[in-house]
């Protein structure tokens, strides 16, 4: 059980105004808003701890160094890694993956090996992966999607050979929810000795991950969609795959001894850490996971799946209402139209009643094809959101089904 | 009408809504009224860039004065389409190119001239403008 009201006055954001109503956030799938103790750590961080960390003897770096290696291993017990330097700090899930896809690829990958994505891929887990198709000669290979969006999991089974060395696929769709069945996607993969790379952007902030238990290769997410701070991306990768990948930037902290023949490169995780880091990050980063595990994984997984499931039902109760992904595995992300008309619409009066939704093709451009839509209306739940902001977003879209039709 | 004449009527037609909820239902009216673009000039040459709805103008010139014919797949884009034919269409290429267009800000539209709004009412009328100014060319020649 969670205390809504608890939770609601951690979050100052939360008392502002929009358009003269109070603020309904429902855009958490694009980030979600930031506890006070989130908020606190950056402004203590530049008061009384700013300075480089992993070079200076002096104490203020020192003391700022053990704090942001405390935000890593937070970040290792968060997600359940064996070693806190199987985790490497990003500017976010888009950053993490450009860096396996360019490290992965130099260490393992030839012209003529397949990578396997599909076809609800956010762009930042298709793009990486066509681009190496075009530039290196590997092949892509897509999962194609059923008819309500999900992954097929049968063609998926087809498209696995020798030839593939990498499947990258979403937790959790960011258009639709849908929750992927990663236990079989991963076990099918290991039967070809294929590498799996999950992002995990929209699963995290709802759902408990535990990636030993997974059995990922590569698992990527962005703390700002966490409750935490933007610029703090996180890779997990096993040890093992780290220690044979080659730096993805090069630069100031990532070696043991530079001469001008040859470098040794330095220790997990810091050969992939180029150069000073998002540093107040790391205490925020901190601070949000403090957060999210005071409320419980479980609680908010509980909590958000409650809400969904209402917002659903009054969603499917609007007859001019047509929501995408009708599945009961999912989680955060309720999709939909008002039929006949375009999400910009619906998106521009929810604005104007002071209900924040995100509209358009949500960086899913084969998904919307595939669906034959321009693009959906996307709410999106947080902890802190409440069945009453639910009930004003479904008046919201009544109303808006009156003007536009 | 000159231009401006036709920008302070329908400043004055919004200033009679005193709700937001009247003066969107009056755009999105608009747009339902807008008279169809033939689907032949629905092409992808005539989509302006950087709008998330999708917007088609077309240009061409009638005794001297530019005619503008335009299409969106949003409801409000559309009306918003209608206001700026409306204000722009059927005038002299001169007074197109030298036009202000601040209405918008005026009847209290102005979030949708913001450049991250994305649906593209300022891309809309730089193309207008761009059209008008390629049409006195082409007129002068």
């Amino acid at each position: 059980m969670i205390d809504v009201n608890y939770i609601r006055q951690q979050f100052p954001i939360l008392n502002r105004k929009v358009n003269g109503n109070p603020l309904v956030y429902f855009d958490n799938g694009a980030t979600t808003q930031k506890p006070k103790r989130v908020i606190d750590s950056i402004v203590n961080y530049y008061s009384e701890l700013n300075s480089n960390i992993h070079r200076g003897v002096h104490t203020l770096s020192r003391e700022m160094t053990i704090e942001y290696e405390n935000a890593r291993i937070a970040v290792q017990k968060f997600i359940n890694a064996t070693y806190a330097h199987e985790i490497v700090f990003t500017k976010g899930t888009t950053d993490s993956i450009n860096l396996v896809a360019s490290s992965f690829s130099r260490a393992f990958l030839k012209p003529g090996d397949e990578i396997i994505v599909s076809e609800m891929e956010h762009h930042s887990n298709f793009l990486p992966w066509q681009n190496l198709r075009d530039e290196k000669g590997i092949s892509m290979k897509v999962i194609p999607l059923t008819k309500e969006g999900e992954l097929n999991m049968e063609a998926y089974k087809k498209l696995l050979s020798p030839k593939t060395k990498l499947v990258a696929i979403a937790h959790v769709s960011n258009s639709l929810g849908l929750v992927n069945p990663l236990e079989e996607i991963i076990s099918e993969a290991k039967k070809h000795g294929a590498k799996v790379l999950i992002d995990g952007a929209q699963a995290v902030p709802h759902l408990r991950v535990d990636v030993q238990k997974l059995g990922a290769d590569f698992y990527v997410f962005s703390m700002h969609k966490l409750y935490g701070p933007t610029g703090m991306g996180v890779l997990f990768a096993k040890e093992e795959l780290l220690e044979a990948m080659p730096p993805y930037q090069y630069g100031g902290g990532i070696i043991k001894s530079v001469t001008i023949e040859k470098t040794e490169w330095a220790d997990l995780p810091n050969k992939f850490e180029a150069g000073t880091p998002n540093i107040e990050g790391g205490p925020a980063t901190k601070a949000a996971l403090h957060f999210v595990n005071e409320v419980g994984m479980g609680n908010i997984a509980a909590y958000e799946h409650e809400l969904l499931t209402y917002c659903s039902d009054q969603l499917g109760m609007i007859e001019e209402v047509e929501v995408y992904g009708n599945i009961k595995n999912k989680a955060g992300v309720i999709s939909f139209n008002i039929k006949k008309t375009h999400p910009f619409d619906t998106g521009t009066l929810l604005d104007n009643m002071g209900i924040a939704v995100r509209t358009g093709h949500h960086c899913t451009q084969p998904l919307m094809r595939h669906l034959g839509i321009p693009g959906t209306v996307r709410a999106s739940f947080a902890v802190y959101n409440t069945k009453e902001e639910i009930d004003i977003f479904i008046n919201g879209v009544k109303k808006a089904v009156k003007m536009l039709l | 009408m000159t231009i401006e004449e036709i920008e302070q009527e329908i400043i004055d037609e919004f200033a009679m809504f005193d709700n937001w909820e009247d003066k969107y239902q009056y755009v999105i009216d608009m747009g339902k009224d807008l008279k169809p673009m033939a689907e032949e000039l629905k092409t992808d040459d005539r989509l302006i860039k950087g709008c998330q709805s999708r917007v088609w103008l077309h240009s061409a010139v009638k005794d001297g004065r530019v005619i503008y014919t335009a299409d969106s797949d949003a409801i409000i884009t559309k009306g918003l389409v209608a206001l700026m034919i409306r204000t722009l269409s059927d005038h002299d290429p001169e007074e197109i190119i030298n036009a202000k267009v601040d209405f918008i800000d005026t009847i209290g539209l102005k979030s949708h001239l913001s450049p991250t709004r994305a649906n593209g009412l300022l891309s809309m009328v730089k193309q207008m403008k761009l059209d008008a100014m390629a049409l006195k060319i082409k007129l002068s020649n």
